[in-house]
């Protein structure tokens, strides 16, 4: 076989190494993983698995981050939407420049922000609240939308919406009967890419919150404890934190090239 | 609609350039006028200004004498078709048509189902109706798009090159059609075009439209046969109209082509002041044999041949000059081959040097029957 031809599966054995060895990790016992090399486990077992679905540490952990990354994921599509409507069918003073600032926000780093945010939210009572990471993460997520959805609809012929007009439709009910349907895939490519980025941040989520709403991120990042690490319960909380985001993939997995695109395809 | 629709003194101005300059214009209900104008002329911008979708930089426009220039297009009573097929992707044929009508909020259901269907009937699309657009090729979509425009009984009904993107078979078949189904409305109905076959298949009254400017309104035959100057001419003329310089001699007894064709002035020319003019002669009035007497041959060099269909473009010089005669059946001549053409000083248009028309062939009702001759 020449090189060509085995390029692609040495490349998915490689990806695929550290997924299968965390999802083997998650069903070993800590005395396994730390007592030598076994390519599977000798005695699989769903015990890590339970203690996080049992222990509220855990299992809150996941529904903190789900609540914020919803949270942010609904708010940022919804407040994307008309905005990105603006900027594909009118123009304004100065809309050029405004569209390309949104897009120079993603270049900036999240540990910028870190300060301001705490100060702010501590301030006004946000602190350790869904609300705090969800509004945070929409400074990143909301460009993008914007970016991303404008794509998506700039693909539109315009003659539609003026037809719609034309034919007596309000902006609401145009907007709602017929141009969404249009740019179905583009909301969806466009919700999973607010999802993903949210889901995986983790300095933001971590020092917005504290006790009440610390987010699943942050709890694994906390388990060294006096009796050492929990191995194995940790590879199943990285094998929990994959299946969200797997998901979200699956339905979008036809449109995913465009939205890494911006929309642009 | 009692008294149409008058634009009056309409500019329309895109970044500092002239788009539109001043066109004042009178289309009366039940009238189907075409817009005659090659690409980029204007046409689309005065339809979208008609519709309300733009607003003119300055001038009015007024239906029934009312202004309704700054009016919102939801509150005009329009309905227009694009050149592209544009419909609601996301909504079946049925109620793409029944959308209009559903807005509006005045017909009951029953009434409403019915209009809808008389409508479909009208354009052949009841077999698509639970079908969405993006099942049905492109004629019916256009069908689609038409019925949508019909069926509220809008008192301006716009249609921007509807034609434009359908094949040829298609576009003779709905052609045809068009003329049956937007005759005797109670609308005034614009339809754009670039082609001056479509102008005189359709009939009604022509606006020749070009760089922006109106150049002449009237009955479509009217401007075909007489237009009032040599770009009109030009505009209304497919494949192009041939414009030959001669000169009339002193006596007024014979006008000069080149040193070896000249001819005498007949007919409507009779009489023309001595001086220099342009003839124009539209293609298929030059000829391979000669009709009449009368006829001048030119010789000529040929210098490309087009075939379309069951006809030949030739194109040739004679002494520097280019001619293009439409002649019928397929031909080959070789390239540089000496041919002579013949033309029909009846058949000339004269232009002044400055472009204006000095004189036209008389034409009978008959021979327009068939717009070509």
């Amino acid at each position: 076989m020449s090189l060509s031809r085995l390029t692609a599966p040495l490349y998915l054995l490689a990806s695929f190494v550290p997924i299968y060895w965390l999802v083997g990790m998650s069903m070993k016992t800590n005395e396994e993983i730390l007592g030598g090399f076994t390519l599977w486990p000798q005695s699989p077992t769903l015990a890590n698995y339970v203690t996080i679905f049992t222990d509220p540490d855990w299992s809150n952990g996941y529904l903190n981050s789900l609540t914020y990354v919803a949270l942010n994921t609904v708010l940022s599509v919804l407040l994307a939407l008309p905005a990105a409507y603006a900027f594909s069918r009118y123009r304004f003073l100065g809309d050029s420049h405004l569209f390309f600032w949104l897009l120079s926000n993603r270049m900036a780093p999240p540990a910028v922000f870190l300060l301001p945010f705490f100060q702010l939210y501590s301030s006004i009572g946000l602190f350790d609240t869904p609300w705090a990471v969800a509004l945070a993460h929409m400074l990143f997520t909301v460009p993008l939308a914007v970016w991303i959805l404008e794509g998506f609809m700039s693909g539109v012929p315009r003659e539609i919406d003026e037809t719609a007009y034309i034919d007596g439709y309000g902006f609401l009910r145009f907007f709602v009967r017929i141009f969404l349907p249009l740019i179905r895939s583009g909301v969806g490519v466009t919700a999973f890419f607010c999802f993903m980025f949210s889901w995986v941040e983790l300095l933001l989520a971590r020092t917005l919150t504290s006790v009440e709403a610390k987010p699943i991120v942050a709890t694994m990042t906390r388990t060294v404890s006096a009796a050492g690490m929990d191995w194995g319960v940790l590879a199943a909380a990285g094998v929990l934190t994959l299946v969200p985001g797997a998901i979200v993939i699956w339905f979008v997995r036809d449109y995913i090239a465009k939205g890494f695109a911006l929309g642009r395809v | 609609m009692k008294h149409g629709i008058e634009l009056d003194g309409v500019t329309r101005m895109v970044n500092g350039e002239p788009h539109l300059a001043d066109i004042h214009l009178k289309l009366e209900p039940g009238s189907f006028n075409v817009l005659l104008g090659r690409t980029g002329a204007g046409k689309t911008s005065l339809l979208r200004l008609m519709a309300g979708l733009d607003r003119p930089t300055s001038g009015a426009i007024r239906v029934d004498g009312v202004e309704v220039t700054g009016v919102d297009v939801r509150r005009r009573n329009v309905a227009m078709v694009y050149q592209q097929f544009v419909n609601y992707p996301s909504l079946t044929v049925y109620e793409n048509i029944a959308s209009p009508l559903r807005l509006s909020g005045r017909l009951g259901p029953k009434e409403l189902d019915r209009r809808v269907r008389e409508t479909a009937a009208a354009l052949r699309l009841e077999p698509f109706l639970d079908r969405l657009p993006a099942e049905l090729s492109g004629g019916q979509q256009q069908r689609t798009a038409m019925a949508r425009a019909l069926v509220k009984d809008a008192s301006l009904l716009l249609l921007d090159e509807p034609l434009a993107n359908l094949d040829y078979k298609l576009r003779e078949e709905l052609r045809a059609e068009i003329r049956q189904l937007f005759r005797d409305r109670p609308a005034v109905v614009v339809y754009a075009t670039t082609e001056p076959t479509e102008a005189l298949l359709l009939g009604g009254r022509t606006a020749v439209l070009d760089e922006g400017r109106l150049l002449q309104v009237g009955p479509t035959l009217d401007v075909y046969h007489a237009p009032a100057t040599e770009r009109v001419g030009q505009v209304f003329s497919d494949p192009q109209m041939n414009l030959l310089d001669v000169e009339v001699t002193e006596e007024g007894t014979e006008a000069r082509l080149s040193p070896e064709v000249s001819f005498p002035p007949a007919e409507h020319l009779r009489g023309l002041e001595p001086g220099r003019y342009r003839l124009g002669l539209r293609a298929h009035h030059l000829r391979l044999e000669p009709r009449s007497p009368e006829d001048v041959r030119i010789p000529v060099r040929v210098e490309v041949e087009e075939v379309s269909g069951s006809e030949t473009l030739v194109h040739a010089t004679h002494d520097g000059i280019a001619l293009t005669a439409q002649v019928e059946g397929v031909r080959s001549h070789p390239y540089g081959a000496e041919l002579e053409l013949f033309m029909s000083p009846s058949r000339c248009f004269v232009f002044s040097p400055e472009g204006r028309l000095v004189a036209a062939p008389p034409f009978t009702p008959e021979e327009s029957l068939h717009g070509q001759d």
